[in-house]
């Protein structure tokens, strides 16, 4: 064993070895004390944070869109309301395999391929956490489908919730616009997570948009337990929302949707006011958008065809459409002669004319010695060319915006147009022309340069008819609106000629069926465009060149309750397209039985309700689209 | 000891198997837990698996030390062929291979050769003369002993076995009295060296764990997740930890890993603070034994391989552990006896039973006198 020589170098190895060993262990002696130490201070010291992380790993605080405000009509009937539904969304962020979702999604929703292109496209534009809507109002064996594969389709994001619903649909799409999703630009003004919760929408139009902050409410929150692959294992806790706050208008539902779908296939607007409040009972541009497929995200094709109707469904037309009011404006014009001493009994020879110097100005008939009312009844413009050339316009362009002509209103979500009533400075400043009495003829048969909307029509036969200077609004006011400073004498003789026009004058066929109960008004044409003097754009040329048909008036005669002005786009003439209107919807207000039963007579000729004619175009459109059918023109829409 | 226990099971090595079957059993129960509370598919294989390769470790320790030597060499050959093989086999393949399908086991040449470099130089150093045990000839033959399965494991690209295979043959190199200014030298060369192997030999992932280990914050979705949930994990389980079965991290799914790397922070945050010093202590108990054993070794060869052992189930220990405490960062190394996977654990029982065997033989040749440890 021991050999001379090797042993102290045996032994030296022996003492390096146990030397070195000491130090090996002294160094993982060490290791182990840092763990330890760093454990401690890992669990102990930085405890409350981990805790925290650990929480927020586990628990999902998920937010529950507020159930939005209804919005009621003035007798409490839902205009808009939310109904219960299954909905699902894509979180654009979490999807792992864009088209294979959306595959999926296809085959276990059934979705037609229109809907399935616009849902890529949408996805494509899709950033971060912004939901996309994929679809809403699934059926519960849907909606349970999906939930099950829900671990297979990340970013696919089913929910129970309440959705945004308009029990009349187009009747109040431009009353009270729409909602939908939030874009990415509101979101980049307010980072609030609601903004971008799955089901959540805001006000994007009308009342909806302007209203946002009483109707939107206090979100819920729910908390879940969930895994690391957001699968939900329990519900830790829900806290309910707090819907919105009901908003309650002036409209009359009932009246509101009778106005809606009495205009039929016309396009056009009617605005009915409460002559004791200026309250407006009803609001209708037609045709109109459905706000409920709005708020679901229009398709692209819908929205296609939207937009190359020529009777321009996305346009609010009772504030935003302009058009030359016609004849309507006598009674204001008549008013404005009272007031500048002009005595209602002369009468001005109708020889079916008026000659400015060498030029000739048309009248529609020959109506012999006319005073002031009859020349409202029969709709006379000798008699109100007399008057304009003897006073000038300018005196009438101030009675015209004393009745709210002109004038843009302080009203909520109606984004207005307001129009010109032209006067001598303003033609001045417009044109650096001075004023002429042609300009005077012109403007006192409601043509030339003056142009206003169906709102303001609507405000001034209010006005006429109450002798209140009545401002128009959606919510309820209590205000009690200023006399005018007419003479109530003056205000009269308007009213009777008005009255004459329904009674025996220009709208006798649209006298309301009603014992005891007259209406007053005064039907317009409008000339769209020049076809020179006196020519007029009848039924023989295309629609859009066709006259517009006017009609103001407001009932009972005695007591009035209720005004309207009616404008029918191309509707050839105020007594013959837009006085029946008139006629049904007033009659509705006093019995409103026989407005209805007249009217489904009248839907059953032209193909069905509103919606009904809506889906057959679509399905047409849709068709045309895919080339399914052969491309045939629209419809005539006047019918 | 007690004359009332039959010999051979007086004998049997008590003191390490009750450590080992500790931990393991802890592990077990740890499995238990991050099945979510079944014992398939983890537990009930791990304490199978533990129940086989503890017997074999008791098969090992019988092993006569002359055996053990004749077959060091031929069997670092054969697993270094192996090696070369597995390399070849994923090189057709296409992509890397790390393991053999013998069928019954895939077998990872990789995990024998831990052990095997140990012998292998505990072998070289006492065939070689004394005299030249600060010699420059005690230098070079370990290092291509350690070189070759260093860079084909290397290659898999498995940087943590090769690691652990040159730092058990350096320690190795280091017991067996190799100059200390060589192990300063190379220490020095090594550390400008990283930049180097940091640019040149990692691969991208490796280096992005490596940039995540440094800055986990910087991508808490992707690499530095691990180390983010495990520290989540740990941190939560305060000292007492959140109750068996009730780890939110662990039952959940946030952490990744929680049956096989980072069981011990699966283990954390049900146990806490307290679980984790008990493995830690356990562990602590398992090397000093190992220790002992090497220093009480009578023979070189039993003294340096005592040694290298020891520091390969050190190094398993502590490398996984300052990785799933955020010390170290993120490399696939398995926690002994707690870890699921049978590859690792074999290679610690193969350790483990070569140590066993060593004592065994101190035992014998130094009769009843001299510390009994074993």
């Amino acid at each position: 064993m021991k050999r001379p020589g090797k042993l102290i170098t045996r032994s030296s190895l022996n003492v390096t070895f146990n030397r070195r060993t000491a130090l090996i262990g002294g160094a993982q002696g060490l290791v182990g004390a840092i763990l330890a130490t760093r454990m401690a201070y890992i669990s102990v010291v930085e405890n409350e944070r981990y805790k925290m992380l650990s929480e927020s790993n586990r628990v999902n605080l998920t937010l529950i869109p507020p159930r939005r405000g209804w919005i009621i009509d003035r007798h409490g009937k839902p205009l808009a309301n939310n109904k219960a539904d299954f909905r699902v969304d894509l979180i654009p962020q979490r999807v792992k395999d864009v088209d294979a979702t959306i595959e999926q999604l296809r085959d276990i929703l059934q979705m037609p391929p229109d809907k399935v292109e616009d849902l890529r496209t949408a996805m494509k534009d899709a950033r971060g956490l912004q939901p996309v809507p994929v679809a809403s109002g699934l059926t519960y064996e849907d909606f349970a489908t999906l939930s099950v594969r829900l671990p297979d389709l990340p970013g696919v994001a089913p929910q129970r919730g309440f959705s945004r619903q308009y029990p009349t649909g187009a009747a109040v799409g431009h009353l009270l616009g729409y909602v939908g999703i939030v874009n990415a630009e509101e979101y980049e003004k307010n980072r609030n997570p609601l903004l971008i919760t799955p089901g959540f929408k805001i006000g994007k139009d009308g009342l909806e948009q302007y209203f946002e902050p009483q109707l939107q409410g206090k979100p819920g929150a729910r908390k879940v337990e969930v895994t690391a692959r957001g699968k939900i294992v329990r519900e830790l806790g829900v806290q309910e929302d707090i819907p919105g706050k009901p908003l309650k208008l002036t409209i009359d539902g009932g009246l509101q949707e009778f106005v809606a779908r009495r205009m039929g296939r016309e396009s056009g607007a009617a605005v009915v006011i409460d002559c004791q409040t200026g309250g407006i009972l009803a609001f209708s541009s037609m045709p109109c958008f459905d706000p409920n497929s709005f708020s679901d995200g229009i398709g692209r094709l819908e929205y296609a065809m939207m937009s190359q109707d020529e009777r321009v469904p996305l346009l609010n037309k009772a504030t935003r459409g302009l058009y030359p009011p016609g004849s309507t404006l006598k009674p204001m014009a008549a008013i404005a002669a009272l007031q500048n001493g002009v005595d209602p009994d002369e009468t001005v020879n109708c020889p079916g004319g008026y000659r400015l110097g060498n030029r000739f100005y048309q009248c529609l008939g020959r109506h012999g010695p006319v005073n002031m009312t009859r020349a409202i009844e029969k709709s006379c413009n000798t008699y109100f060319y007399a008057q304009a050339h003897r006073l000038g316009y300018d005196k009438i362009a101030m009675v015209a915006r004393e009745l709210g002509l002109g004038e843009e209103f302080d009203l909520a979500g109606a984004n207005q147009r307001y129009g010109t009533i032209p006067d001598s400075e303003w033609k001045l400043r417009k044109y650096k022309q001075a004023w002429t009495a042609s300009d005077s003829l012109n403007a006192v048969i409601g043509q030339g340069y003056v142009i206003v909307n169906p709102l303001q029509l609507a405000v001034m036969t209010a006005r006429i008819a109450s002798g209140r200077k009545l401002y128009p609004h959606f919510i309820p006011n209590g205000k009690l609106a200023p006399t005018l400073p007419y003479s109530p004498e003056h205000l009269a003789i308007a009213q009777l000629g008005m009255a004459q026009v329904v009674s025996q004058g220009t709208a006798a066929r649209s006298k309301l069926p009603l014992e005891g109960i007259t209406m007053a008004g005064k039907t317009g044409t409008a000339q769209v465009r020049g076809f020179g003097s006196g020519s007029r754009g009848g039924a023989g040329v295309p629609w859009k060149y066709r006259d517009h048909g006017l009609f103001i008036g407001f009932a009972p005669v005695e007591q009035p309750l209720y005004a309207t002005a009616v404008v029918i786009e191309h509707g050839l003439g105020g007594s013959r397209a837009a006085a029946p209107v008139a006629k049904d919807f007033m009659t509705y207000m006093f019995d409103p039985q026989k407005a209805m039963d007249s009217l489904l007579a009248l839907e059953a000729g032209w193909g069905g309700n509103i919606s009904e004619r809506m889906a057959s175009e679509f399905a047409a459109f849709r068709a045309r689209s895919e080339g399914r059918a052969p491309q045939t023109p629209p419809d005539e829409p006047t019918g | 000891m007690f004359g009332f226990v039959p010999r051979p099971i007086a004998e049997m090595p008590w003191q390490i198997i009750c450590i080992t079957l500790g931990i393991a059993g802890f592990g077990v129960v740890v499995l238990y837990s991050a099945a979510g509370g079944s014992l398939s598919p983890w537990a009930g294989t791990h304490a199978i698996r533990f129940s086989v390769f503890l017997i074999m470790a008791l098969v090992i320790r019988l092993f006569n030390e002359d055996f053990i030597k004749l077959w060091t060499y031929p069997g670092y050959i054969v697993v270094a062929v192996l090696l070369l093989l597995v390399e070849l086999v994923g090189a057709v393949k296409g992509g890397s291979q790390r393991w053999i399908d013998l069928g019954f086991i895939r077998l990872q040449p990789s995990e024998v050769m831990k052990p095997l470099v140990v012998l292998a130089l505990a072998r070289f150093y006492e065939l070689l003369p004394i005299g030249q045990a600060r010699n420059w000839r005690a230098v070079w033959p370990p290092l291509v002993i350690m070189g070759i399965p260093f860079a084909l494991v290397m290659t898999q690209p498995d940087l943590g076995t090769s690691i652990a295979i040159v730092t058990g043959g350096v320690t190795v190199m280091f017991l067996a009295g190799v100059p200390l200014r060589l192990f300063i030298g190379a220490g020095l060369a090594g550390a400008a060296f990283v930049p180097v192997a940091y640019f040149f030999l990692l691969k991208e992932y490796q280096q992005n764990r490596v940039l995540t280990f440094l800055d986990p914050e910087s991508d808490p979705l992707g690499t530095g997740y691990h180390i983010s949930q495990s520290k989540i994990a740990i941190g939560s389980g305060g000292i007492s930890g959140k109750g068996y079965l009730q780890g939110s991290q662990n039952q959940l799914e946030y952490l990744p890993e929680g049956h096989t790397d980072f069981v011990f922070a699966t283990m954390a945050e049900e146990w806490g603070l307290i679980g984790g010093l008990v493995v830690i202590g356990l562990f602590a108990l398992l090397l000093r034994w190992a220790t002992f054993v090497s220093l009480n070794a009578p023979g070189r060869f039993g003294k340096l391989a005592g040694g290298g052992l020891t520091m390969v189930i050190f190094f398993y220990i502590a490398i996984n552990l300052l990785m799933v405490t955020g010390l170290a960062p993120v490399v696939g190394i398995p926690l002994p006896f707690l870890s699921y996977g049978g590859s690792s654990m074999m290679t610690i029982m193969i350790c483990i039973g070569l140590l066993m065997g060593i004592a065994h033989n101190t035992r014998q040749s130094s009769g009843s006198g001299g510390r009994v440890i074993d």
